[in-house]
């Protein structure tokens, strides 16, 4: 007995030896003369939404870096303190107030959810900490709220931007399908309320779970309806099943997408199902096929380069580009505000034409976001595995 | 009029058709997972919350395998099912054995507390990304009639029904067959009969285990590979269990397809958006109405 | 177990809490022992049901998200009184309990675990898909977003201070009423995190005297008898059927308080909160506390309460030492919780509390 009690106490040292030994990668940041400008982050790393939550913490920690390489702000270190939530809204209100309290930081960016987010807005506002969330859901910023803003392009533009080229072509009857979470459910949301003022007639409503693994069902269902053409609102792996799907049925009309599967991870789980789905997707996920023109090729190429570099084996997506531009306009503010939360504010609101990864950021009292639908989305198409813009 | 009846007929038929092969497919999955906490449970009365995780190791060492590492398709198979195998029998060495007073709670909430060690092992080791699997047979569909199906939900039936015929012939022709359902029904008997228990008991982790994984390779080129992925199905797999009779081995596998046909046509005929509810419901229904479901054994005691 | 000493230790706890939040050097630290006070009363009350009547419950955070949703419906979208919603989501929770709880309970130990189990993800599957629209607006509320802006919890609004009671107002006349305010306008709104941590602590001491109690008197008894042997139980005409489904339903009770409390204190109340997972860490809970152990409930909860805290201190302390190592405890939690989930119940079955004080007994008494 002894002797088993101890071969397992020793395979779970292994075990954890083994495992500390792959993760130590990362270092704390250098040593600059300042006072560190602390930054909290609160995101979802583990648990259902770990594939923003892990992109998002990763460009901040990045962010930091580069900037304290490059003699911080005004000779002040950032120092990032970020959380990991686990998707719980608990947790994201509990996290919020230790980063307020116990580390004092000047600003947070995050959640990486809509439904976290609103969680802690309650609390924002009463402590009066500035808040970049890395959220869609347009109810974050409308109405305002003084202390709260976001980067990510609104559900509200993405739809529009489908519905732009569903009139363009034609397109009057569609089936939605939808992920049954905060991401889908808000997508489904912006489909129903812009359908009549687009002229569009939805005519099936379907939707499955996150962890589902078979929509046959739900497209069987479509299929018997007079649809024109399927819109799927979901993130990863959901659509990707539902591609497949559709050419396991030889569903012949045209699928299209939510930005929230513009990444690359999406084209290698759909696999040559990806081929011809159509979607509004921010530009980092084409940035090499940009006009030199395109005054956000340049941000957007750096951003990646530096991302690809400082974490081999992964792409960048646009969830990344989400913390990378609340840390980007929030160090901006920064260097005029000085560590002061009220100012900090008030400059990041002031934010002016700031090219960052998902558009260009114009922010106003009564624009929290500060995206137009034209720099935030641009219409790509796959085909042959690769991303190609259309018009 | 007739015939317009007839085309709304056909093609709600067609529909049906339709339903019923992607259910069939789901519940392939769901029976042999359920088949895994049947052995368990038949040889220890444990229902092993672990088991999903088995599936889930499948899948990712098929991945590591044949994905990543290049080794071809059955050998990738073979090795991921031996591994898959050795945690089960360590899970039985180290974690079950040793408990010094095996009530049902407790043993009930250790391997709730194993599946979690294990799911994040799994995401320290495998990171928290979706990873894709390369189907057997390739992706083009299948017709039968106006259903289509995959190559590889068809590997999925085939394989649970070849694994049925197996288990079958194990239980009833083979020794250690014998002895562990000997073990099952009455432990002390069995062991004045010189069957030596606790070996059978690690057989049947051993067993469970590879159950799992082969459950776990086989649908990872539909359902992708992911460290979380054991959770809802073993949830479901357990909920098929129980749903054909736990203890029963047909009824495992009866109790599965059930629930993959019954998840496909209440999405399709009622509502899709709770769909995961109805492997719950309809749980909470036989529980209710017959506790030892379909082709349960009486081993239910009424208080 | 003298009554004497249990009153002491009463004694003790009160002192403690009532002094702690003196102590702390930041509000953060209320916020964390405020969901302390929060799971301790869900864990006395699973623990009712664990450890006592030997039954367990796989999905009783649905119970706490019930509460918490009732509350925070009645109150948010209708208007409702607190305390009153709070009373209805009692009720409305207890009458689910029985109902989920006379068909679960006819079977043997662990088939209640597989119905709770069930029950559990239904519910948050529910909860995942209902949305109620609010009188005046087109926004429904709920689904994955869950509730929000749910109003402060509050017993009396109405001011009745002296002011209101005197035809002269005196304490404005005089400008007493500037100096003690609280006399003059009695109101209570719970809307500082002290004064939630007094009320949420004031009901978890409340409800483990009332365990306490429970324990002691002839039920508890009865209980005990029932969880060594309901054969044997049922011989000595105990009805087993009745206690089973009474302490089902009181643990859904506590948890439906807490519930309650959750709603005014976050002001939200989403589906991520209630899932498998919550239902998971209760019952982590009260393994680590000691499953017959009232007192150990308190320490269960603070202690997977605290977890993340624990893990965080261990990671600043590693960086100091090897700044390489900077970061290694990230994403560690979830092993962690399954580490001792399976090492308390093979070495420590009786939990942490009771575990180590009989370790220590057995060495001061050598």
């Amino acid at each position: 007995m002894k002797g088993r009690k101890l071969l397992f106490l020793g395979l779970v040292l292994i075990i954890s030896a083994g495992l500390l030994v792959t993760s130590c990668e990362k270092k704390p940041p250098p040593e600059l003369t300042g006072e560190p400008y602390v930054i909290g982050g609160v995101f979802s790393v583990t648990g259902r939404a770990s594939f923003l939550g892990e992109p998002e913490k990763n460009s901040m920690e990045l962010f930091a870096e580069i900037v304290n390489s490059e003699g911080g702000i005004n000779g002040h270190p950032i120092e990032v303190v970020i959380y990991d939530d686990e998707g719980d809204a608990t947790n994201s209100v509990t996290l919020v107030k230790k980063l307020i309290e116990k580390d004092n930081v000047l600003a947070i960016v995050g959640p990486s959810l809509s439904g976290n987010t609103l969680s802690v807005i309650d609390v924002i506002e009463e402590k009066e900490v500035p808040l970049v969330s890395c959220a869609a859901s347009v109810k974050i910023t409308e109405p305002v709220k003084k202390w709260v803003f976001k980067t990510p392009q609104t559900d509200v533009m993405a739809v529009e931007k489908i519905y732009e080229y569903f009139v363009a072509n034609g397109i009057t009857k569609i089936a939605i399908i939808t992920v049954a979470n905060g991401y889908g459910d808000s997508g489904k949301e912006q489909l129903k309320a812009q359908a009549p003022g687009a002229g569009i007639e939805i005519v099936a409503e379907e939707s499955f779970g996150s962890e589902d693994t078979d929509m046959t069902a739900q497209l069987t269902v479509i299929k018997g309806t007079d649809a024109e053409a399927i819109v799927c609102w979901g993130t990863n792996p959901g659509p990707a099943i539902v591609a497949k799907n559709m050419v396991q049925l030889d569903v012949q009309i045209p699928l299209f997408q939510s930005h929230g599967v513009a990444s690359p991870k999406f084209i290698e789980i759909a696999g040559d199902a990806a081929n011809g789905i159509i979607l509004p997707a921010g530009k980092i996920i084409v940035t090499d096929q940009l006009p030199k023109s395109d005054p956000q090729r340049k941000v957007l190429m750096h951003y990646k380069e530096v991302y690809e570099e400082k974490f081999p084996g992964s792409k960048v997506s646009s969830f990344g580009g989400h913390a990378w531009d609340a840390m980007a306009m929030i160090a901006e503010a920064l260097k005029v505000s000085g560590p002061d939360r009220a100012m900090l504010r008030d400059e990041i609101e002031k934010t002016t034409d700031y090219i960052g990864i998902h558009g260009i950021f114009n922010m106003t009292p009564e624009d929290h976001n500060g995206l137009n639908i034209d720099s935030a989305f641009v219409m790509l198409k796959i085909e042959n595995g690769e991303w190609v813009i259309i018009e | 009029m007739f015939s317009l009846f007839l085309y709304f007929f056909m093609s709600f038929f067609d529909q049906l058709l339709q339903f019923f092969v992607s259910g069939v497919t789901q519940g392939s999955i769901y029976a042999i997972v359920g088949l895994g906490f049947t052995i368990i449970y038949n040889s220890t009365e444990i229902i092993n919350f672990a088991q999903g995780e088995f599936v889930m190791l499948g899948a990712m060492f098929m991945v590591t395998f044949n994905a990543a590492l290049g080794l071809p398709i059955p050998i990738s198979f073979v090795i991921s099912v031996i591994a898959v195998l050795i945690i089960g029998i360590l899970i039985d060495l180290l974690i079950i054995r040793p408990v010094r007073k095996p009530t049902h709670i407790s043993l009930i909430i250790i391997t709730i507390g194993a599946s979690i060690f294990i799911k994040g092992v799994a995401m320290l080791a495998w990171k928290k990304d979706y990873h894709a699997a390369t189907p057997f047979s390739g992706e083009k569909p299948i017709s039968i009639g106006t259903a289509a199906i995959t190559p590889q939900a068809l590997w999925v039936i085939g394989i649970t029904c070849v694994v049925l015929v197996l288990l079958h012939l194990f239980f009833e022709y083979t020794d250690t067959g014998k002895g562990m359902r000997a073990s099952a029904i009455n432990p002390k008997a069995a062991s004045l009969l010189g069957i030596r228990v606790k070996r059978m008991v690690l057989i049947s982790f051993a067993l469970s285990g590879a159950l799992g994984a082969v459950a776990g390779i086989i649908i990872a080129p539909i359902t992708f590979a992911i460290y979380n992925m054991g959770v809802m199905l073993g949830l479901k797999g357990f909920c098929g269990a129980v749903i054909g009779g736990l203890g029963s081995v047909p009824g495992a596998i009866i109790g599965g397809f059930a629930l993959g046909v019954l998840e496909a046509m209440g999405a399709g005929l009622i509502s899709s958006a709770y769909k995961d509810a109805i492997a719950f419901v309809v749980l909470l229904l036989v529980l209710f109405m017959r506790p030892t479901g379909i082709l349960g054994k009486g081993e239910m005691k009424r208080v | 177990m003298s009554e004497k000493r249990d009153y002491i230790y009463i004694g003790i706890l009160i002192a403690t809490v009532s002094l702690l939040p003196f102590f702390l050097t930041n509000d953060y630290y209320l916020h964390v022992l405020i969901l302390i006070g929060l799971h301790t009363i869900i864990v006395l009350g699973l623990n009712l049901l664990m450890g006592y009547a030997g039954q367990i419950s796989l999905g009783h955070a649905a119970f706490y998200g019930l509460g918490a949703y009732t509350s925070g419906i009645l109150t948010a979208i209708y208007d409702f009184h607190p305390v009153f919603a709070a009373l209805i989501a009692l009720l409305f929770v207890g009458l689910i309990a029985f109902v989920v709880g006379i068909p679960s309970l006819k079977l043997r130990g662990h088939y209640l675990a597989i119905a709770t189990l069930g029950f559990g993800i239904i519910i948050s599957i529910i909860f995942n898909e209902m949305k109620l629209a609010p009188k005046g607006t087109d926004l429904p509320m709920g689904g994955p977003e869950g509730i929000t802006d749910i109003p402060k919890l509050y017993f009396l609004k109405y001011s009745f201070g002296l002011d209101n009671i005197l035809p002269v107002k005196l304490g404005q006349v005089t400008g007493l009423s500037n100096v003690v305010p609280n006399l003059y306008a009695f109101n209570i709104v719970f809307d500082t995190d002290l004064k939630y941590y007094f009320i949420v602590w004031i009901f978890a001491l409340l409800l483990l005297i009332i365990s306490n109690n429970i324990i002691k008197s002839r039920v508890g008894r009865a209980l005990r008898a029932l969880h060594t042997s309901e054969t044997a139980a049922s011989t000595l005409g105990i009805d087993i059927q009745k206690y089973k489904l009474s302490v089902f339903v009181l643990s859904a009770f506590y948890a439906s308080i807490a519930g309650s409390l959750y709603a005014h204190f976050i002001a939200s109340a989403g589906p991520s909160s209630f899932g498998f997972h919550k239902s998971i860490m209760l019952v982590v809970m009260v393994v680590v506390g000691g499953m017959a152990s009232i007192w150990g409930s308190i320490f269960g909860a603070a202690f997977i309460t605290l977890l993340p805290e624990f893990i965080d201190a261990l990671n600043n302390s590693v960086v100091k030492i090897q700044p390489e190592l900077f970061y290694i405890f990230e994403d560690f939690d979830i092993i962690v919780y399954g580490l001792i989930l399976m090492v308390i119940l093979i070495f420590m079955p009786e939990g942490l509390t009771k575990g180590i004080v009989d370790r220590l007994k057995g060495k001061f008494s050598k």
